[in-house]
């Protein structure tokens, strides 16, 4: 049934160009506007019709006046209503996407700022399955709309047609429009799930350069239970207390260099699993890294920034 | 930001409590509306059924239980045929769907539920007009409405929050611009010349002059004070001791009540000679009955209603609507100069054996008068009026010999016993003599210039026929209260009637029945015959329905231009410095401080702060936010702008100006 009726609607926008003339992606800001909105009944919406013109015969049978004002006013209601409808979409705006992270099979987030003149209710977007409310009220009248978008692969994808709609006031019509925003979303690589950790050549002279060189040691307080040799009494002479150089950090998390040219012998896209998943690891332990792949040289860095820069990296890999 | 959590199309989840209270609102709003033709014992329980859903809903949330259901179904059915014997007809069928309406609002859980319930809602709220379509009813139905609409909106997600009250405002405001449509299309919809099927036989009759008379059954109607007619006459209406309306003529006596016989004897009206002639436009209410009300003598029929042989009209068919009807009257006329022998025997026929008393007393009168019948009206008028004869709407209940109870014991009653007494007399002392039924009196409305004759208008008087003079009306109640004749029932009545029907309410209500007057024509008469004259104006005498069709089509698409109009309507979002400043402006130049065309609004403010120096830190404090919000940043924060506009407002001229 669903998908005879998604094919029933892929054929009427082959050969109605009406209804094909916003399929194709635009710009940020998308303002909805009379000429692409369009309105139809709900199914309530026709059970109601149905019910009101029982109404209206039975009021002209019985010659009841009173009752053929009340059908009157009901229906002349519900035509207004779909007024209501229409402008409850006419006038919105897109303004901008903001896209998340994800990494690919799993769903990205994206938040929609909407805005507009007026105070709206009501509304609801439709991405697949997937439907959201929100609401512009009088005073701020932005919006940002949550929705999450399932991913299948790495690199650009681009954003697919949503149905913004809204059945304000009474429900008995629809008033509905597409959005198809122009910009794409990156999304990441999924890192392998195992395998051998890198082979990191600056380790051992890192390792040893922060052993034997006092000049880059940290200083910190002196603690009970510190060993003796540590303490640097040159440079407690000049301060009231003790203090101790300090080479925990630097020992225990050495430098990764990450490099596309070290993984030979391996498909393009394992080769951006593993290095994603090297970047993971990188990034849970704190560790600094860097990132050589054909055409970017990513120095070495860390923190959230850093990881996204690298990812948006691997993720761009033709 | 409202952000409600994404809900699944497929799942149905619960309405909330707003939803639900709004519906159960408009149930018992729709219960409330049907109650005067419930029984009382219906409503009493389905507004307790009512109750307690609500109260079980706001407990815990889910549907009454199967096995409740579906008994309490069957009770509702079982109740509604064994109080009317059928399902079927208005008044059942009335009950059994409120009944339904109110088991729905059990099973109420997802919105499905809830537009199911509210369509059949409207639906209900159609039928309470079936039973009255009065104004106030109409007007009742209508905001019946408001909390129907406001269930359907409620049903929308992501809405701004809003006390109860304030949801159904808006419902208001679409009801407001859906009346001009309205009416069009009420005046525009095409009517039925006749039903496509039966329309519904009226339930009951309502109490109104019947067609026969007995003294006594007239005490229902003279407290019931719904209007019954309303006259508006071409000239001047007539004096209040003229203002007979004539509608049972009754000559059949069986020693108890006074008949009128339809079929009596189907010949031509009897002959009237009359001078000079009044017309006038009677609307009445719906009687359920055939017989016309008309002003004395009228001088022919109006149109699908006959004159019959003492010229009463009788309708084809009865009034089961507000019915209008054009006529003219004669006031001074002789009806019928030459009696014919059946007319005469039947106007003397007496039962046999009853009030001997009364036929004495007529006899006597007969031998001391002669053959002068008119000097022995007289004596029977003076008897009322000498004899301590008193007024009163609770007389004592009279014997088998009603008459001379009335006459010699109990000497108390109303219209009825002294129209029959007086009747009675004069057919013992061999005058014919007739009861006649109708109304007399009326209200006069100087508002809406017509005469509002109601139910407790209604009178009794009797005509005797006179040779040479024909039958002449003698109303014997006035010869024993003239007051009646004068001012009414009520006021003959005197301090009888109940603290409600006091003078100061009953002339509120005479003055506020000029809107049910209107209602009754414009509205509730507005049948396919006046659709048809409606674009007279115009130059069109006959409209037919497809110029109808045709009308109501171009009027549907001219509102909905209009509404497009507004629907399109984009405010072009107006700058609140500039409009805050403007403010400030208006209230200076009020002081004679105008702002230059181009001048600086610094410049400005700092005349201004000359001019007032006893607002000098005021306005540099206001020019200070203004130009900071202006130029120092391109979109000032929301907070900056309303603490601006705020201060703008709040700012007075001192009244000295220097």
């Amino acid at each position: 049934m669903h998908g005879m009726l998604q094919r029933l609607q892929a054929w009427a926008e082959g050969r109605l160009p009406a209804l094909t003339r916003y399929r194709r992606s635009e710009n940020l800001p998308i303002e909805l506007h009379r000429r692409r909105i369009y309105i139809v009944p709900t199914g309530f919406g026709l059970g109601f019709s149905v019910l009101l013109l029982v109404m209206l015969v039975g009021a002209l049978n019985y010659a009841n006046n009173a009752a053929l004002l009340l059908v009157c006013l009901l229906g002349a209601a519900s035509a207004a209503s779909m007024l209501v409808a229409f402008r409850s979409l006419d006038g919105l705006r897109l303004a901008h996407i903001r896209a998340g992270h994800a990494i690919a099979g799993e769903p990205i987030e994206l938040t929609l700022a909407f805005d507009s003149s007026r105070p709206r209710q009501a509304i609801r977007l439709d991405l697949g399955h997937a439907s959201t409310a929100f609401a512009l009220d009088a005073n701020a009248t932005t919006a940002n709309v949550k929705l999450t978008l399932p991913t299948t692969q790495r690199g650009w994808q681009a954003l697919p047609r949503l149905r913004v709609w809204s059945s304000w006031p009474l429900g008995l019509f629809r008033a509905w429009s597409w959005l198809h925003p122009d910009p794409s979303v990156l999304v990441w690589p999924r890192p392998e799930l195992s395998g051998p950790p890198p082979h990191a050549v600056a380790d051992d002279a890192r390792h040893l350069r922060l052993h034997q060189g006092d000049e880059l040691a940290a200083l910190r307080d002196y603690r009970v239970g510190d060993p003796q040799r540590q303490i640097a009494w040159k440079a407690s002479a000049h301060h009231h207390s003790l203090l101790v150089k300090d080479f925990e950090q630097p020992q225990s998390r050495p430098h990764w260099q990450l490099d596309w040219r070290q993984l030979h012998g391996m498909g393009n896209e394992a080769r951006i699993a593993r290095l994603a998943r090297w970047l993971g690891e990188a990034q849970a332990q704190r560790r600094n890294c860097s990132l050589w792949l054909p055409g970017t040289d990513i120095p070495a860095g860390s923190g959230p920034l850093h990881y996204a820069r690298c990812m948006n990296a691997l993720a761009c890999m033709p | 930001m409202t952000m409600p959590p994404p809900h699944r199309k497929t799942a149905a989840p619960p309405i909330d409590d707003r939803a639900f209270d709004l519906l159960s609102l408009t149930m018992a709003l729709v219960l409330a509306l049907h109650v005067p033709h419930l029984p009382w014992w219906l409503s009493v329980t389905l507004a307790i059924l009512l109750g307690w859903r609500w109260w079980q809903r706001r407990q815990r949330i889910g549907q009454v239980p199967r096995w409740l259901k579906l008994p309490l179904l069957a009770l509702l059915t079982l109740a509604v045929i064994v109080s009317y014997g059928s399902i079927f007809g208005r008044a059942p069928g009335a009950a059994l769907a409120i009944g339904l309406l109110v088991l729905k609002l059990l099973e109420t859980e997802t919105s499905r539920d809830v537009r199911v319930g509210i369509s059949f809602a409207c639906f209900a709220l159609m039928a309470a007009l079936l039973f009255d379509q009065g104004l106030l009813a109409t007007i009742m139905v209508a905001l019946g409405l408001l909390p129907a609409l406001a269930t359907l909106r409620a049903l929308e997600p992501a809405q701004l929050p809003a006390s109860l009250p304030r949801t159904l405002l808006p419902s208001l405001a679409l009801l407001a611009a859906a009346l001009p449509l309205t009416l069009f299309a009420f005046m525009l919809v095409p009517r039925l010349d006749s039903p496509l099927w039966g329309a519904p036989a009226p339930d009951e009759a309502r109490t109104g002059l019947s067609d026969s008379m007995s003294p006594g059954n007239f005490t229902e109607l003279l407290i019931d004070d719904h209007p019954a007619l309303r006259v508006s006459f071409d000239g001047a209406p007539p004096a209040p001791d003229l203002r007979y309306f004539r509608a049972y003529v009754m000559w059949d006596y069986d020693g108890r009540s006074w008949h009128y016989l339809a079929t009596r004897h189907p010949g031509v009206p009897a002959p009237v000679e009359a001078r000079g002639a009044i017309g006038y436009r009677i609307s009445l209410e719906p009687t359920h009955r055939r017989m016309l009300p008309t002003l004395d003598m009228p001088l022919a029929a109006p149109a699908q209603a006959q004159l019959q042989p003492d010229r009463e009209v009788l309708a084809d068919k009865p009034v089961n609507d507000p019915l209008g009807y054009r006529l003219r009257s004669a006031l001074h006329y002789r009806l019928q100069p030459t009696l014919d022998a059946r007319s005469r025997r039947l106007g003397l026929r007496l039962p046999a054996s009853f009030n001997p008393r009364t036929r004495a007393l007529a006899l006597r009168w007969r031998q001391h008068y002669g053959s002068d019948d008119a000097a022995i009206v007289q004596a029977a008028l003076s008897l009322f009026h000498n004899h301590g004869f008193r007024y009163t709407l609770a007389p004592a209940p009279l014997g088998r010999d009603a008459v001379d109870d009335f006459l010699f014991s109990t000497r108390e009653g109303f219209c009825e016993h002294y129209a029959s007494a007086f009747t009675v007399l004069m057919r013992d002392a061999g005058i014919p003599a007739r009861v006649v039924t109708g109304y007399q009196g009326g209200y006069w409305n100087k508002l809406g210039h017509y005469l509002l004759v109601r139910n407790s208008d209604a009178h009794a008087w009797s005509e005797v026929w006179l040779a040479g003079r024909g039958w002449v009306r003698v109303d014997p109640t006035a010869a024993a209260r003239p007051e009646r004749v004068t001012l009414g029932a009520a006021a003959a009545a005197g301090d009888q009637l109940a603290w409600y029907r006091g003078d100061w309410l009953q002339a509120l209500r005479n003055r506020w029945d000029i809107v049910n007057r209107w209602w009754d024509q414009g509205v509730i008469g507005f049948d396919s015959l006046r659709q048809r004259g409606l674009l007279t104006p115009f130059g069109i005498r006959d409209t037919d329905t497809a110029t109808l069709g045709v009308l109501l089509a171009v009027s549907s698409a001219l509102f909905v231009a209009i509404g497009m109009a507004w629907a399109l309507l984009r405010r072009q979002p107006g700058d609140p410095l500039r409009d805050a400043l403007r403010g400030i402006e208006r209230k200076l130049a009020r002081k004679g401080i105008v702002r230059r065309p181009g001048e600086g609004p610094q410049h400005y403010l700092h005349r201004a702060a000359r001019a007032l120096p006893a607002q000098r830190e005021e306005l540099a404090a206001l020019m200070k936010c203004y130009l900071e919000l202006r130029y120092a940043q391109d979109e000032p924060p929301t907070e900056s702008l309303r603490a601006f506009r705020r201060a703008a407002g709040n700012f007075r001229v001192a009244s000295v100006v220097k």
